[in-house]
């Protein structure tokens, strides 16, 4: 059973006990634990069950790489799934619950699943048995799939906590804080650099206290609390905990994932912090991952990896087992035998797969009195739900038993794999070290950034340098590299003198025994949370699939939440035992960001509740918001749809507004409509190639309404031009469109017309515009101004300056509702004085704020286009018959010569109409028109489609334009519009201008 | 004109470990020319008392600052109730010049961050991609960048104040950025 040792623990403060929860149990861990430790410290070695057969599972690692023991943490609003253990710092009242379960983690029903069928699930196995027939999938094998399947559950409540972004920029980013990391800062800093050094656990020196050595003499402990006084006290270097490199991404783009608070959960503050970080250079100083030994049995709780075993006794005083049996290919793990046996636990034996047996290590471990095998593997482990003991056999044979040996824990060891990730993200190339049996950065094929130059340098044991002296020279060459590529000549010191044992040569050992028999291959686990096994992988590359890309997804080795960090290198190099090649013909999957799944909250940031997404308001917005506004979003504006009263429908509400306006008066708010200054001796002609029409010859004072379009004819945008003076246009856009058309101004000014003489400027938010609509809205204006606003004074689509409600305003008489209307155009922030005014001096004419839903049926009362209905980007000013928009004089506009194209000028595209359904009901939006036959498709032949229809409160029935083949000749012809429904609703095609057709009503 | 002009936010405050103020009305200027031209330095200088700036740099005094937005744009910032007259000013400076000189005033809003010189610079670095390291941005100097989701212009009037300027009608969530920013706890510690 796993303990807590009486005596070890560096990491620990005994002193301080705290109490958590497992699966609802009370267990007490201590300050400085993490889950994992402290969870094994109350002899809970069954954590959780695997993906697919439900099989027990207990810890096995000691970091990020862990793939087993996953936890859902914490509750309610605080709940997150998924989370290792051995990366979670234990906190007091720290809850927790194991996953994939079902019933309970003790029985689960799945395991009985799996042991009927274990042979029937083999890689491939839902591709093969669910592909026939079709419907069963849906309704029968996806809902048991999802039952059966799935590790966490996703949280039900909103996140409690608070993630934000931070901006950083240095010249060296040094990502692991191990004695590399901290070399390779202190060498960057020292010659000048601006450093940042991260380390993802809340500790400094990695893996160099537990695994001894000496560094000039001294404990490398005593060497990381030197250097970290020297980091410390430079101003150019800055230190961070709790953060990991997630990800490298192009030109130096790091992003570090810092957990604030995840240690601390009621602290204030973010609980996570994402840097977004600007680096010259990065170091990578991430270590290695050590792999486990693919021998039966070895998924079972207590089989761990050696040096997780030994980072359980060193770090937090916790023993995995009284008996350890070590299996191991390399001298590493003879470490954890001498550790435990300087523990006082017992090691019945060293099995080293190696004939010829490890190094001065081993000679330590027979000193110590430890059996040695040499040339012996595991044939396979005993027990269930934890270890019970080990079947010996030679390495070299099938897996025929030569003793069996009581013991309650297993570490092992296939050798270690620098942790190349960081140096893969953007493109960094990977060697094979046959000597090491790993792959190692390329340092030959850096990722590189805009000038050629490699960006990122692999530092200690994750550069393939294993050794404690050659990994600080490396480091010190890496952080004088780094320092040197970003501009900073200083002097640097010397690294450091590391000793530790040298080590005998690694045997490369894939399979145990080498000759396994297909039982043992069955049960001899590659990737521990997905439950592939030695024999999926071997079946995949029989089906076919050589690629490691495809093993991958055929078998989805690699594939779970942690990324197969110890499984991807074993898979391959079964994959290419299977296919009789070499390991680097076989190459690596793709390593991607994040190293560690990163928490989504994080990567929102700030894009949460009210900062989710900017939106824009107008100056009374807040009215709208006080007065029943039903919003519509346009752009990233909030309009009004329509002003709800109390008990009042959607529809109703603009039945009403629409009726007051047109019997009396109506109030828009039209602020969010583009406003773009054009101005210069070059005004005119840039105007007249912006629009269809002639522009140039508007005089001041005047107002014209107008189509641009782009180059490729397609109309984009309109609006109504204002003539300020001789120089100067204010040209109206559509609300979406005010940003990009003043773009589009900008980009031909600069790129094609650089040498007109013409500015511009987007000042659509400098005014607020008040559109007043009615047979009475001179009458409420009369009320505010002094100035002469009649018929004579200011003439249908002139504009003039005058004080209203004693604000200077524009006011343009211009409409889009067909009645006697202004708008008024005053600066932002009088908007809301002014909307006030109106509606205090419009009240004993009923005045109405009406909404945009209300201003489009108006306008399609009056047959007028709008943007985004009857326009779609394919659609030219042509087919909406407004050739009386277009220049016959002009030698040329945007899009002229396109909309001359064949295509273009094709007759047989469909034009603009009105639509009256001969029912008089509302037709349906986007529907089309049908014509005889089908096409090729056996489609039915089509001759039209809505582009716009509502009901007409004014004429009470429904209205609606469209496109149709050949529509204005066809005057009175009744088309056919299916609805989804399978009824036919027809419609008679008649001029789109339903009211006013000769705008008496405006023109008063 | 009326005395009823009020300003996005109408003076919202909070307080955290920095304090965020919206500072009301501002009268802007955006003036678009030649900035080389002896017309526009005049104008520029008659109009605020300084000269041009150099690139991503605004010059700032007792009548008024200029800030440097394009090769070919300036803000200029004087009092709100003094733009009508320092846009006469201007128009009459440049007279015959190819130019465009706007009121923006309106269509803006500015706020101001102060507190401890740390404290502002991490509020600001947590929402903008600007190196607000000490040296790699100080006093004097000017950014037209991102702030979160939407575009912001900052600088800083002194060591211990940063001010920015967005569009008016986004001053809500520029305002609740702010606040969530210096939010107690969330000091990262690293200008300090």
């Amino acid at each position: 059973m796993s303990t807590r040792l009486a005596t070890g623990g560096r990491l620990l403060d005994k002193s301080r006990t705290l109490d958590f929860s497992f699966n609802g149990k009370q267990l007490k861990g201590v300050e400085g634990d993490t889950l994992a430790s402290a969870l094994l410290a109350n002899d809970q070695m069954l954590v959780g069950r695997s993906f697919k057969y439900h099989r027990p599972r207990g810890i096995v690692a000691s970091g990020g790489e862990e793939p087993n023991a996953l936890v859902g943490l914490g509750e309610d609003g605080k709940f997150e799934p998924n989370q290792r253990v051995t990366t979670t710092e234990l906190f007091d009242g720290l809850t927790c619950t194991s996953q994939n379960h079902w019933p309970s983690l003790e029985f689960d029903v799945g395991i009985l699943n799996s042991k009927l069928f274990a042979r029937f699930l083999p890689a491939g196995f839902y591709y093969k048995m669910f592909i026939h027939p079709r419907p069963l999938w849906k309704h029968v094998y996806e809902p048991f799939i999802r039952q059966s399947a799935g590790l966490g559950k996703a949280p039900r409540d909103r996140d409690q906590d608070s993630y934000e972004h931070f901006y950083a920029f240095y010249d060296v980013v040094v990502i692991g804080g191990g004695v590399a990391g901290l070399q390779a800062a202190k060498a960057a800093g020292q010659a000048g650099a601006k450093v940042l050094l991260m380390e993802q656990d809340p500790h400094w020196g990695g893996r160099a206290p537990v695994d001894g050595g000496t560094i000039d003499g001294q404990d490398p402990q005593a060497f990381v609390d030197a250097t970290l006084d020297e980091l410390k006290s430079m101003d150019n270097v800055t230190l961070r905990i709790r953060m990991m490199g997630a990800g490298v991404y192009d030109h130096g783009y790091v992003l570090g994932y810092e957990r604030v608070n995840d240690h601390a959960p009621s602290a204030k503050g973010p609980r996570h912090r994402l840097w977004r970080i600007r680096a010259g250079q990065i170091v990578t100083a991430t270590g290695a991952i050590e792999r486990p030994l693919s021998f039966a049995g070895n998924d079972i709780p207590g089989v761990m990896l050696a040096s997780a075993v030994r980072d359980y006794a060193v770090n937090y005083g916790v023993s995995i087992g009284d008996r350890t049996v070590v299996v191991t290919n390399n001298d590493d793990a003879y470490l954890t035998a001498i550790t435990l046996k300087e523990a006082g636990l017992e090691v019945p034996a060293i099995l080293d797969a190696r004939a010829s047996g490890g190094g001065a290590l081993a000679d330590r471990a027979r000193d110590m009195g430890i059996r040695v095998e040499t040339g012996k593997g595991i044939a396979s482990v005993k027990g269930g739900k934890r270890v019970e003991g080990v079947a010996i056999c030679a390495q070299a044979g099938e897996g025929a038993v030569l003793e069996e040996i009581k013991c309650d824990a297993v570490a092992m060891s296939g050798g270690w794999s620098p942790v190349v990730h960081l140096w893969s993200h953007c493109g960094g190339k990977l060697i094979w070290d046959e000597a090491e049996a790993m792959f190692r950065p390329d340092p030959e094929k850096a990722p590189t950034g805009d000038t050629g130059e490699g960006f990122v340098i692999a530092a200690g044991a994750a550069n393939g340098m294993f050794a404690l002296g050659e990994a600080l020279t490396d480091a010190q060459s890496a952080g004088e590299a780094a320092a040197k590529a970003t501009g900073h000549k200083g002097k640097s010191g010397t690294a450091p003198k590391g000793e530790a044992p040298s080590y005998a040569a690694i045997q490369p050992v894939w399979m145990m025994p080498q000759g396994a028999n297909i039982k043992l291959r069955m049960k001899a686990w590659l990737d521990f949370q997905n439950d592939v096994k030695v024999s999926d992988i071997q079946l995949a590359a029989r089906e076919g699939f050589e690629s490691v890309e495809h093993a991958k997804r055929y078998t989805t080795l690699g594939m779970a939440t942690d990324q197969g960090k110890l499984s991807n290198i074993n898979g391959l190099a079964i994959l290419s035992d299977a296919l009789g090649q070499a390991i680097p013909q076989t190459g690596t999957t793709t390593f991607r960001p994040p190293y560690t799944p990163i928490s989504l909250s994080s990567i929102a940031g700030n894009a949460i509740g009210d900062t989710f997404q900017p939106i824009r308001k107008t100056p009374m917005h807040d009215w709208h918001e006080e007065n029943g506004a039903h919003w519509e979003p346009v752009g990233a504006w909030r309009r009004p749809y329509t002003f709800q009263k109390s008990g009042e429908s959607v529809e109703d509400a603009v039945i009403r507004e629409i009726k007051q306006t047109r019997e009396s008066l109506g109030l828009l708010d039209a602020s969010t409509l583009g406003k773009i200054i054009v101005k210069g001796p070059d005004a005119g002609r840039f105007m007249d190639m912006l629009y269809t029409n002639m522009m140039s010859t508007l005089k001041p004072g005047r107002c014209r309404y107008g189509l641009m379009c782009g180059e490729n004819g397609f109309l984009s945008d309109d609006g109504v031009v204002a003539r300020i003076d001789e120089e100067t246009f204010l040209c109206h856009t559509t609300t979406g469109g005010a940003d990009s058309i003043h773009a589009h101004m900008e980009e031909w000014l600069q790129t094609e017309w650089w040498d007109w003489k013409v500015y511009t400027a987007n000042v659509t938010e400098q005014y607020a515009q008040i559109g007043v609509a009615g047979p009475k809205s001179r009458k409420v204006l009369e009320k505010l101004t002094n100035d002469d606003v009649s018929a004579e004074a200011l003439s249908f689509m002139g504009w003039t300056e005058i004080t209203v409600a004693g604000i200077p305003a524009r006011v343009f008489r211009i409409s889009f509702a067909g009645e006697l209307s202004f708008e008024l155009s005053v600066p932002a922030s009088h908007g809301r004085a002014l909307w006030d005014a109106l509606m205090e001096a419009g009240a004993e004419f009923g005045v109405t704020p009406y909404g945009t839903e209300a201003m489009h049926v108006m306008r399609a009362e009056k047959g007028f286009i709008m943007i985004g209905d009857e326009t779609d980007g394919t659609v030219i000013p042509q087919d909406l018959m407004m050739h009386w928009a277009i220049s016959k004089k002009k030698e040329d506009y945007l899009g002229k010569r396109a909309q001359e194209r064949e295509h273009m000028a094709d007759p047989n595209r469909w034009k603009l109409v009105g639509l009256e359904t001969t029912d008089g009901s509302v037709l349906p939006d986007g529907a089309y028109a049908v014509a005889d036959g089908t096409n090729a498709n056996g489609q039915r032949n089509l001759q039209g489609r809505v582009t716009s229809t509502y009901y007409s409160p004014t004429l009470d029935r429904g209205i609606a334009m469209g496109l149709v083949h050949n529509g204005p000749d066809r005057m009175g012809e009744v088309l056919d519009f299916p609805k989804v429904d399978g009824t036919i609703v027809k419609a008679k095609i008649v001029d789109q201008v339903f009211f006013d057709k000769d705008g008496e009503k405006q023109n008063v | 004109m009326s005395n009823a002009a009020v300003s996005a936010l109408n003076g919202a405050t909070v307080q955290g470990f920095a304090r965020v103020e919206e500072m009301g009305l501002q009268g802007m200027i955006t003036l678009r020319g030649d900035l080389a031209s002896a017309k526009v330095k005049n104008a520029v200088k008659e109009a605020t008392g300084q000269d041009v700036p150099a690139l991503r740099s605004l010059n700032t005094g007792d009548k008024g600052a200029v800030a440097w937005m394009s090769p070919d744009e300036l803000l200029i910032m004087v009092d709100y109730a003094g733009v009508t007259d320092t846009l006469a000013l201007i128009e009459a400076a440049l007279s015959g010049e190819h130019f465009l000189a706007v009121n923006v005033s309106d269509a803006r809003a500015m706020f101001r961050v102060s507190g401890s010189a740390a404290g502002v610079r991490e509020t600001l670095a947590k929402l903008c991609p600007v190196d607000m390291t000490p040296g790699a941005f100080e006093p004097g100097m000017f950014r037209r960048t991102r702030m979160a989701q939407i575009p912001a212009a900052i600088w800083m009037p002194d060591a211990e104040t940063v001010q920015i300027v967005c569009f008016r009608s986004v001053a809500e969530y520029t305002f609740n950025l702010l606040r969530d920013a210096v939010a107690e706890g969330g000091e990262v510690g690293l200008f300090s």
